[in-house]
């Protein structure tokens, strides 16, 4: 494991004694079998015990986690023949939110996402995942294409927020959300959204809002990130472990509020631990939602999509 | 020194503190803009704009209702209940709390108010967004509140005219206030199919997840001079990017230069602006006045006089 969260640090330590005894082994005659097992077991209780019980700052750091699979996994891993596209038509491409077509088992499918990026000079070229207007307006696209030849759209929510920088803002970033929400609301083809880490925001929002609204069970999908929330409420970004908690972000509250429509469940210990089991559960996931949802006509689809919105925060539905 | 520091150095801070304490805070306003000092009732006279630097104060629902409606003029729309506090938020405060404060010193339910009325000869229903009321953020009870504003222009084939004054998304109901910027998109969509305009007069400030939902999809955009209108704020843009910020960043102006707003308007004269643009849009074809006294095509094509019904309205 590259990168270890602190509170996986015990978990990390029985699972290093557990190599040097495998070592140990190895070269002699020596019988661990017994420690080395007892060892193990006890590793897998505390991963499963610590997983259980992740607090909301906790998932926090595991949505955020770097070898979590990230937009290029899902489509590497599902989607066959992807095609790539690029640019908005009117200023740039931003490769913070890719987007391109393919095949999903077989169905022809636009796909969008956004994507980290995982090595620093990666992570760089693809802004962290913080679109600006121009990816954004490249959705905006995609969608209506998707929808003229039919194609379902498959999202995929993973960014810490909309850029906020000067650029971003002059050519429109508020702009380009909104109009890339209205686009998710007015398409006559299916939209299924997966929230697979870090649901920041409008930035999110504006890939997200779907007739199905997945979340894997350790990501998040907040209003403000933690620190954010923590340096505004409490004057104080240290605090955020607690507003974290009190923001209602982990996959589970956003099930109980009424937010989303499915947990996708994660392997022991988390996505970071086992990308293709991880990947292999969304695409069963999707595929189940898609089947329901191609069965209904697009302007149903549409209108359906409409009354769900209408209905978050309404004194009626809740 | 000492004699300087503990007994001259007081005695003058006590006179220049004592002239300052004349100044009654109910008869003057200090603008917030240029810091010069302002009779009250050449405020209110000069509709709440500094005479000297021409700074748009900040103003609410009811004062934005009266200049469009007139004292009489206008129905406030009776705002439909929401859910409170959904995420039972507590931050150093418990969010009823700061709730009920806000209730308390802004008069008001939530932070937005919506009225019917008539600008001329048209029906009009109108939204406004009270910065008061704990920065204008956007919870379920300003998006209930939008959406059925919305829907009863709709009912009564009425222009929607919003009043956006928001700091954003309000954070105390999180994921709950973000699905608020779907929710008034999809009221939106209800107005466009119902072929009604949808004009957004953005005031200051308007930004975050407003900006980024209803606020940004108007047929038609209307800043007033000076207004902060963006995104991200300005000191989130420049602690995470390390970037400086250009003279005029996010005002109205700014905006205007970018293409992001049709037109920056001044107060005295938004509400004519208005009953203008809703015009032209709602009424395709009026009669001109005294057509036949110049029979000349041309200038039947390109006239000059307004309509009647028109000019009389905008008189009063």
């Amino acid at each position: 494991m590259s990168v270890l969260l602190d509170f996986e640090k015990p978990i990390a330590e029985l699972e290093g004694k557990v190599k040097e005894l495998r070592l140990l082994m190895d070269g002699s005659d020596l019988d661990l079998a017994e420690e080395v097992q007892r060892l193990e077991a006890r590793a897998a209780k505390l991963l499963s015990q610590t997983y259980a019980k992740l607090t909301p700052w906790q998932k926090t750091q595991v949505a955020r986690h770097p070898d979590r699979p990230h937009f290029g996994d899902y489509v590497a891993a599902l989607i066959a023949d992807f095609t790539p596209l690029a640019g908005d038509r009117s200023f740039g491409e931003d490769t913070a939110l890719m987007g391109g077509i393919g095949r999903f088992r077989g169905r022809s499918v636009m796909v969008l996402g956004h994507e980290k990026g995982r090595e620093t000079e990666d992570r760089v070229r693809h802004n962290f995942g913080m679109a600006r207007p121009e990816g954004y307006r490249k959705a905006v696209r995609l969608m209506r294409l998707a929808e003229r030849f039919g194609l379902p759209v498959l999202s995929f929510i993973d960014t810490p927020g909309a850029h906020p920088g000067v650029r971003a803002e002059e050519r429109g970033q508020a702009e380009a959300i909104a109009r890339s929400i209205e686009t998710c609301l007015d398409l006559r083809v299916p939209i299924i959204a997966t929230v697979i880490g870090e649901g920041g925001s409008g930035g999110a929002i504006a890939l997200a809002t779907a007739d199905r609204v997945l979340m894997l069970e350790h990501a998040i999908y907040s209003v403000i990130s933690p620190e954010g929330c923590a340096a505004i409420l409490w004057r104080n970004a240290e605090k955020a472990a607690e507003a974290a908690g009190a923001l209602k972000l982990t996959a589970q509250d956003l099930l109980d509020l009424g937010l989303i429509d499915e947990i996708v469940p994660e392997p022991l210990g988390g996505a970071h631990r086992a990308g293709a089991t991880t990947t292999a559960r969304v695409g069963e996931a999707i595929a189940r939602h898609l089947r329901e949802l191609e069965e209904r006509d697009g302007g149903e689809l549409r209108a359906a999509r409409r009354r769900k919105y209408l209905a978050m925060g309404s004194e009626n539905a809740a | 020194m000492n004699w300087l520091t503990n007994y001259v150095r007081p005695r003058i801070r006590a006179l220049v503190e004592r002239n300052k304490v004349e100044v009654p805070e109910n008869l003057w306003n200090q603008c917030p803009a240029c810091e010069r000092m302002i009779f009250h009732r050449d405020l209110e006279a000069n509709q709440r704009v500094c005479p000297h630097c021409n700074h748009h104060m900040r103003v609410g629902p009811g004062y934005r209702f009266r200049s469009l409606f007139g004292e009489d003029g206008y129905e406030p729309l009776a705002m439909p209940k929401a859910p409170v506090d959904p995420l039972k938020f507590r931050d150093l405060k418990r969010y009823t709390d700061r709730l009920k404060e806000a209730q308390t010193r802004t008069k008001a339910q939530d932070a937005l108010e919506a009225a019917a009325g008539m600008l001329g000869e048209m029906p009009v229903v109108c939204a406004v967004m009270n910065f008061a009321f704990m920065g204008g953020s956007m919870g379920a009870a300003v998006g209930e509140g939008f959406v059925s504003a919305a829907r009863e222009a709709i009912r009564r084939r009425a222009a929607f005219v919003a009043f956006t004054a928001s700091g954003g998304a309000r954070m105390q109901e999180g994921a709950v206030s973000l699905m608020q910027m779907a929710r008034t998109t999809v009221a939106v969509q209800e107005l466009r199919e119902a072929g009604l305009p949808y004009i957004v007069v953005l005031t200051d400030p308007t930004t975050g997840g407003v900006t980024a939902s209803f606020a940004m999809l108007g047929d038609i955009h209307i800043a007033e001079p000076g207004a902060v209108i963006g995104f991200a704020g300005t000191r989130v843009i420049e602690q995470t990017i390390r970037e400086k910020l250009p003279e005029g960043f996010q005002r109205a102006e700014y905006l205007l230069e970018h293409g992001m707003v049709d037109m920056v308007v001044h107060r005295f004269e938004l509400r004519n602006v208005l009953e203008r643009v809703i015009g032209i849009l709602l009424r395709s074809r009026v009669e001109y006045a005294e057509p036949e006294s110049d029979p000349a095509p041309e200038l039947a094509e390109e006239p000059a006089e307004p309509v009647t019904e028109l000019r009389e309205a905008a008189d009063d």
